[in-house]
């Protein structure tokens, strides 16, 4: 494997709940990025994606804290409990020039009386307060140019542009520092399929042109997945449940959660005319009180006896990695779809 | 540019429950004006459903709101069992409104946070006018037409429901009127994708079990090809493509359908076409579109 970008280990990251009881959001959570890659990380709502984002952005405020863990990136590792509690005082550079964040709805963001310019020179100047106006336009303009967009877009209001545009224009601001690693949480989500294609190529094309080195994109929709990522994480419940390159993943689940996000996705194909998919039964636990054992045994088809009792640990089969009972027993076994046919 | 309607859809004489014939809305904004929905001859039969397809801008919304009779429409009529209600007001247009009932795309918008869904529920039966007794069971039946028990959701804010069962509680509360056509305004959208599997199977389950007429509205070609009947295509406010969901997603015969369902992204053509590896030569995206 190609030299790792980013290595977060043993993470773990709580809400404080007003009841005195801490929610464990992501709970012991490792992830490896390699160099230039893009990671997906994907997962139903409420299973910790967005959680674990904001930690390894380092951006973590209350009543959010990172209780346990340590992010190694680009060289430095970085002690991700110990840092200030309050993420305005966490050291400037981490943010935006180590890693970025590209939060969910950020396009909605912009500020509606403000030209994109002067977005972008808010954010050249929060990091470095001698950049001129011009350089950090001139900045902004070489990278559009480079990304084949127009940049009369500069000189737009937030209102003049489609929310296509609006997308693609705060990843590239978000990028302007050239981060290590860039953290895009549901950037096409509230797109249309058309939209959401000139977004991914447009990420694409800044990997390529090594804007910046890694990437982690979150989001639950597995085929933008599976079009944009070379290796997947698929979270359930705080936890990664199973890790691997997105086409092993996409063809070989090995874990029952990941079979069934998979048999979720209606392609527009004639077997989808015919089939019925059944869904995921039940909704995610509650993370305050999670389930003993396996987290997903209560909505698991395959439960045994020993899933409600013992947490399965994590196994591997070459580079695919998984954390399951029934596969522990099935080795090198496609984990059935639930589907049936009209 | 001309619209393609397939054979297999020209020839459905049946009566439609609901029709849109020639519906046209122009909206005036500064230094002109812009036509929304142009023309758009659309019918509704019974226990069908039909699916609107298109991206942002296409028109899909501004039509479901023409239907729904929440916004006047610019020219052209609305026929609803054979009665013209283009122009419909007072009770009567109340009572076209619990035969036509309406899901929106954000769940959360759509609920008033400090009621509790029983409180909501039984603030909407007023515009059904039933007695007092009738109102718990029909309550109760409705939300199990969406797979959720009273005893359950009806204390519950809507803060403590899931995306999903906030959704099945909207399908629910339109079902309370008994609706003859149900509008779904991109009510999936913002569901991940197992909760919108089993919201598109209430709506499939609807429409067998209770024979009624869906208005389905989604940018994802692939949902329309799980649940629709019927598939209209939309680009800038015009029909551009209209037939049964075989013949348009499997033989388009429009560019703008063919470039539609290119742009979807799927599991395993996406995966093999790809023509990005780490270390490849550089990718060169295509000119980018300024709308």
């Amino acid at each position: 494997m190609t030299k790792s970008l980013m290595r977060a280990n043993n993470l773990t990251a709580v809400y404080a709940a007003d009841s005195g009881q801490d929610v464990p959001a992501v709970d012991n959570v490792t992830l490896e990025l390699p160099e230039g890659q893009i990671l997906g990380l994907a997962g139903e709502s409420g299973c910790g994606k967005t959680t674990l984002g904001t930690a390894l952005a380092m951006i973590a405020n209350p009543p959010l804290y990172v209780v346990a863990g340590t992010l190694e990136i680009d060289g430095n590792e970085i002690n991700l409990s110990t840092l200030p509690k309050n993420a305005n005082q966490v050291h400037r550079p981490y943010r935006g020039e180590t890693v970025s964040l590209l939060p969910q709805g950020a396009m909605n963001a912009i500020s509606p009386t403000l030209r994109i310019r002067d977005l972008v020179v808010d954010v050249m100047r929060a990091h470095n307060g001698s950049v001129t106006k011009a350089d950090a336009l001139d900045r902004a303009s070489d990278r559009l140019k480079m990304l084949e967009m127009p940049t009369r877009v500069l000189d737009s209001y937030a209102h003049q542009l489609s929310g296509g545009m609006k997308q693609r224009m705060v990843t590239v601001i978000s990028t302007l520092l050239n981060p290590a690693l860039l953290i895009a949480d549901e950037p096409t989500s509230a797109l249309d399929v058309s939209s959401q294609k000139a977004l991914i190529e447009m990420l694409l094309a800044m990997v390529e042109a090594k804007i910046m080195r890694g990437v982690i994109f979150i989001t639950h929709d597995l085929p933008v997945l599976s079009m944009v990522t070379d290796r997947l994480a698929i979270m359930y419940a705080g936890k990664v449940v199973e890790t691997g390159r997105t086409e092993d993943l996409v063809n070989n689940a090995r874990h029952p959660y990941t079979a069934a996000l998979l048999s979720s996705v209606l392609d527009p194909t004639e077997d989808t005319r015919t089939k019925h998919v059944l869904g995921i039964p039940g909704s995610p636990p509650n993370l305050g009180n999670p389930p003993s054992g396996c987290r997903f045994h209560p909505r698991c088809k395959f439960a045994m006896d020993v899933c409600s009792t013992t947490e399965p640990k994590m196994l591997s089969e070459g580079d695919h990695d998984f954390a399951c009972w029934w596969a522990k027993e099935h080795p090198r076994e496609t984990i059935p779809m639930e589907v049936t046919h009209a | 540019m001309t619209e393609i309607v397939s054979a297999a859809v020209a020839a459905d004489h049946s009566t439609p429950v609901l029709s849109a014939k020639d519906v046209t809305k122009t909206f005036k904004v500064a230094g002109g004006s812009i036509t929304a929905v142009d023309n758009v001859s659309v019918d509704f039969h019974a226990g069908k459903v039909l699916a609107v397809v298109g991206e942002s801008g296409s028109g899909k919304s501004t039509l479901a709101r023409m239907l729904l009779r929440l916004m006047p429409v610019t020219s052209g009529t609305i026929t609803y069992q054979g009665k013209d209600v283009t122009n419909l007001g007072g009770s009567e247009l109340r009572r076209y409104w619990r035969d036509v009932q309406a899901v929106f795309q954000d769940p959360f918008a759509s609920f008033n946070q400090f009621f509790s869904v029983g409180h909501m529920l039984k603030r909407s039966l007023r515009l059904a006018e039933l007695d007092k007794g009738t109102e718990d069971q029909l309550i109760e039946t409705c939300l199990g037409y969406v797979g959720l028990k009273s005893a359950d959701a009806m204390h519950k804010y809507p803060h403590q429901l899931s995306g999903g069962q906030r959704q099945r509680v909207m399908i629910a509360r339109a079902l309370m009127m008994n609706p003859k056509v149900l509008l779904a305004d991109e009510a999936t959208s913002m569901l991940d994708a197992s909760l919108r599997v089993s919201v598109l199977n209430v709506l499939q389950e609807l429409r067998d079990n209770l024979h009624l007429t869906v208005l389905f509205i989604t940018h994802d070609i692939g949902q329309a090809c799980y649940l629709a009947d019927e598939v209209v295509v939309m680009e800038h406010g015009l029909v551009v493509e209209h037939g049964t969901t075989d013949e348009v997603i499997f033989t388009p015969q429009h560019d703008y359908t063919k470039r539609l369902l290119a742009d979807v992204p799927d599991l395993q053509g996406s995966l093999k076409t790809r023509s990005w590896e780490p270390g490849a030569p550089a990718h060169v995206p295509p000119p980018a579109k300024d709308s």
